[in-house]
């Protein structure tokens, strides 16, 4: 079979740091709970601008902290982010996080509410949002080489359908698009088990090796530590055995379909940026969809590739994630949240190779500009990682 | 094309995976091996539902089942070739 011509170009913003967005947004992003409700007035106000709330950003200490401030200030330097507005109640953490965002050379601006009140700082911030947004409004698409795309990829609501079909498809692409030079990012340590000794030896250096197993031990010791029981009567789970998965390693290896026959390069910690240039990394994420993509885009990734089998509908507010499915009647009954329709594969009118390449044109689409079904819906789901209770 | 009744992930696999409704005793089979679109055929013995396993070969207690070219789980009773693989007769090697 003759492969279809991968496009070796796309429309992207280039930023003042030289990466590229796929998404044009000006963020108000609040630093804590507390400042929630007027970064929310400011975004009402000024068209053109979208506000993340979250729920944390008060007494966390130590690695929680550290992961907050990361996850923060990943967010603002994503590619897909034009322009930021920071606003936390006090001056101090605002500053922090301003400080690492403009280092990327894009406009940001931080305020504090502390003694201000929510009405003259939504006045204050909505002035200077107003601003960003139309100087970000006059920002073009621009030809850029395939190799400025990050692609971050995580399942969610998987079935027997995932493993067969949507993940291979994926790892299908990762397989085609690598040697291209794209950066792509893999995570859930969770549901990596039962495989992680076989996704250890994906690790292109001994180091990587290393880390990723500490990494996996680290996670397997704080749950032998809070398991109530054996995890065998949670893994799988009495929905999945019913969905014809025997064990957690088939599990395991449903989910590691997603790198096709990749190797990582190196182990990042939450929300982390990559350094090592061009290659799959591995993400220390949970498994929960809104928490794995918020820290893989808080990590830069600027495009993100979602498989599901029974129809999980997560969008994220920077990065856009395109969903895929197998499960022909997923495709059918929630077809307005599905991008790429792969249930083909399961009659044979499709095979993988053809899969992956109808998976890198809508990759290709929404990396120019169109909406993906959860951006179309309104799904802006922006939920901190916290690693353990605050003060 | 015929229908394919089964998939086999990987040319290694000693379990295929049903993806129709479900199979009954002694159907032919028509199987998808993904990896190199090759085609195989096989008989089966037991009803199986969609999602779910079937033997590919003989297994003997103590063989370790193949399912994506990788290690899932030994066979915990003697299955034959055609008979359903599940947790009645293949446990994990985890715990």
């Amino acid at each position: 079979m003759v492969n279809m011509e991968i496009p070796k170009s796309f429309l992207g913003f280039k930023r003042e740091n030289g990466r590229t967005g796929t998404r044009n947004h000006v963020i108000i992003l609040p630093v804590d709970d507390i400042s929630n409700a007027c970064a929310e007035a400011v975004a009402n106000n000024i068209k053109g601008t979208i506000a993340l709330p979250h729920s944390y950003g008060r007494l966390q200490f130590g690695a929680d902290l550290e992961l907050h401030f990361r996850t923060m200030i990943g967010t603002g330097k994503n590619p897909n982010v034009a322009a930021v507005i920071v606003i936390g109640i006090e001056p101090k953490w605002t500053k922090r996080i301003v400080d690492a965002i403009a280092k990327t050379g894009k406009p940001v601006e931080g305020f504090s509410i502390e003694g201000v009140g929510d009405i003259d700082t939504i006045a204050k911030v909505s002035k200077k949002a107003q601003e960003f947004s139309m100087w970000a409004s006059e920002k073009q698409r621009v030809e850029c080489p395939i190799s400025d795309l990050w692609i971050s990829v995580k399942c969610g609501e998987s079935d027997t359908t995932s493993g067969l079909a949507s993940n291979p498809t994926v790892g299908n692409l990762m397989d085609k698009l690598e040697p291209l030079g794209v950066h792509l990012c893999f995570g859930e340590t969770s549901e990596l088990t039962g495989a992680e000794n076989v996704c250890a030896k994906r690790g292109k250096t001994p180091e990587a090796k290393e880390k990723f197993m500490k990494t996996w031990n680290a996670y397997n010791d704080f749950i032998l530590k809070e398991a109530t029981d054996d995890l065998s009567e949670s893994q799988p789970t009495a929905g999945n055995i019913a969905g014809g998965l025997t064990t957690i390693e088939e599990k395991a290896f449903g989910n590691f379909q997603k790198i096709g026959s990749r190797q990582f390069i190196d182990v990042l910690e939450p929300a982390e940026e990559p350094t090592k240039g061009k290659g799959l990394y591995f993400m220390d994420t949970s498994s929960a969809a809104a928490e794995c993509v918020t820290l893989q885009a808080a990590g830069g990734f600027n495009i993100h590739l979602f498989p599901t089998g029974q129809g999980n509908i997560i969008g994220n507010p920077i990065e856009p994630v395109i969903k895929l499915t197998a499960n022909p009647l997923t495709a059918k009954t929630m077809g307005e949240h599905i991008d790429v329709d792969v249930s083909k594969i399961l009659s044979r009118q499709m095979n993988l190779d053809q899969a992956g390449d109808e998976l890198i044109k809508s990759t290709i689409r929404v990396a120019n500009g169109r909406l993906t079904c959860a951006e179309a819906l309104g799904h802006k789901e922006f939920v901190m990682t916290k690693l353990y209770r605050s003060a | 094309m015929s229908n394919t009744d089964i998939i086999i992930h990987d040319e290694k696999d000693n379990v295929g995976v049903v993806v129709i409704e479900k199979i009954t005793p002694n159907q032919d089979c028509n199987c998808w091996i993904m990896e190199n679109d090759k085609s195989a055929k096989i008989q089966s013995k037991s009803e199986i539902p969609l999602g779910h396993k079937i033997a590919m070969l003989d297994l003997k207690e103590g063989d370790t089942i193949l399912k994506y070219g990788h290690d899932i789980g030994k066979v915990v009773k003697n299955i034959k070739r055609g008979e359903h693989v599940h947790v009645h007769n293949v446990k994990t090697k985890k715990w």
